[in-house]
């Protein structure tokens, strides 16, 4: 076999699985782009604890959901749609020109704020939303999730059983100094509000997510305090 | 690409020879148990035996694809750059089945993760596409295929079966083991979910098929 048909050969082929993968990629494109709305959605509402099953969702988050807001690191309130923010962008700017969104939702009464993070885990990116009661200072709830994360290890963050610890702990302490949830090695005191028990084997996972909820909760800390003196 | 082959006699779709291209994989040909090959994948996705399920069946669907993808273009492809064709083949195979579970099962697809991806480099795979698919015809390849990706799959599912019991008392998810037991003080076993019990697990597979089946012994 020739040298030219070997060349002709691989070009040929090259063109065609591209137009394959592209096409594949075109059609399904907006499916895909409708799971990832949904899950969103499905984190933002596990953030408050309301279990959201596939089909519901849309309609469960248009109910509880009553407000969107972007802030910046200062507290001001910019103008934009906060679902479409994404934090991975975000994250690259410097600080004071980040938005950050903030979901306002109200269930039964009761105002939550939520609230989305990204951080780094062991093999890639994690993220999560945390859920704030009225208070600004008990957390409600948090769900988390990862890119890479090794399973059954790190990749626990995700499992309820693990963000369930969250509901109850605070982040502010008693003089309302910022004291984020930290996630630590080995035994725990239950009754600590601002410690949960980290994952065996993912350690490096776990103060992802102790670096993640520092550094995330931090940048809402002035619109936290001005929404608590107004 | 003219298929000029006249074959009068024509082999009768399940015949006996292509009996055993799907069984031998399971048994006394398997890719992991006696091949030893693939073992990478086995270690990485069988904490659980959901990912391992669905992995088997990922790799049964790249895997018969491919077989057939590549025993149809057999006489075409220069034996220079097949290793390059067959690699292609394998990557956008498995680039579309990870598009399809994400757009049709997401949240499988986002269980698996990276899993998928790393089809691609399952060395059962391209060693079947070199050894068979590309000197046989589409229907047998098409079989060999799927028999290996399912002497694979069980493999798989076995050590998903054994490291998920016995690691988080889960199976597929769902406790069964009654929390009576673990109040006698059994606990779960936190070295069955580490790599290292895979390769354990997978030995102990090994073991128990030798036994049973002494032609095996000291041929690979």
């Amino acid at each position: 076999m020739s040298n030219r048909y070997v060349f002709l050969y691989a070009s040929a082929m090259v063109i065609i699985v591209a137009v394959v993968l592209s096409g594949a990629a075109t059609l399904l494109r907006p499916l895909q782009e409708r799971n990832m709305r949904i899950e969103k959605m499905q984190n933002i509402l596990a953030a408050i604890n309301i279990p959201a099953p596939r089909g519901e969702v849309e309609d469960l988050f248009d109910r509880y959901v009553t407000n969107t807001k972007i802030v910046n690191h200062v507290g001001d309130e910019i103008e934009g749609d906060a679902f479409e923010v994404d934090l991975q962008d975000e994250i690259r700017k410097g600080v004071e020109d980040r938005r950050l969104p903030v979901y306002i939702a109200e269930v039964d009464g009761e105002i939550y704020y939520i609230v989305p993070l990204r951080g780094a885990g062991l093999w890639g990116p994690i993220w999560g939303y945390v859920g704030l009661e009225s208070d600004l200072v008990t957390v409600a709830g948090a769900n988390f999730d990862h890119a890479s994360e090794t399973p059954g290890l790190g990749a626990e963050i995700s499992e309820r059983g693990f963000e369930q610890q969250f509901a109850g702990k605070k982040i502010f302490d008693d003089e309302s100094n910022f004291r984020p949830v930290r996630v630590v090695k080995g035994r725990v005191d239950p009754d600590d509000p601002h410690a949960v028990d980290g994952i065996s084997g993912g350690t490096i996972t776990s103060n992802g997510v102790t670096n993640m909820l520092r550094d995330g909760l931090e940048l809402y800390k002035s619109y936290f305090e001005k929404l608590k003196t107004t | 690409m003219s298929q000029n082959n006249n074959n009068t006699q024509k082999e009768a779709l399940f015949s006996p020879k292509n009996q055993k291209l799907l069984s031998n994989p399971l048994g006394k040909d398997n890719p992991i148990s006696v091949q030893v090959l693939g073992i990478c994948s086995v270690l990485a996705i069988t904490v659980q035996l959901q990912t391992s399920l669905v992995m088997a069946i990922s790799v049964v669907a790249v895997m018969g694809f491919a077989n057939v993808i590549i025993s149809l273009l057999r006489k075409t492809i220069p034996p220079r750059i097949r290793i390059i064709v067959q690699l292609t083949v394998i990557a956008s195979l498995v680039i579309l089945v990870d598009q399809v579970l994400k757009a049709y099962v997401y949240d499988v697809s986002r269980q698996l993760s990276v899993f998928v991806g790393l089809i691609i480099t399952n060395c059962i795979i391209m060693g079947r596409l070199e050894a068979f698919a590309l000197n046989n015809k589409p229907w047998p390849s098409f079989l060999d295929g799927i028999g290996n990706a399912a002497g694979y799959g069980w493999v798989l599912l076995t050590v998903g079966f054994f490291r998920e019991l016995f690691g988080s008392g889960t199976l597929m998810g769902y406790q069964v083991i009654p929390n009576a037991v673990y109040e006698m003080g059994y606990e779960n076993n936190g070295f069955m979910i580490l790599p290292p019990m895979a390769l354990i697990t997978v030995g102990v597979i090994i073991w128990v098929q030798r036994h049973k089946d002494r032609s095996l012994v000291d041929v690979s």
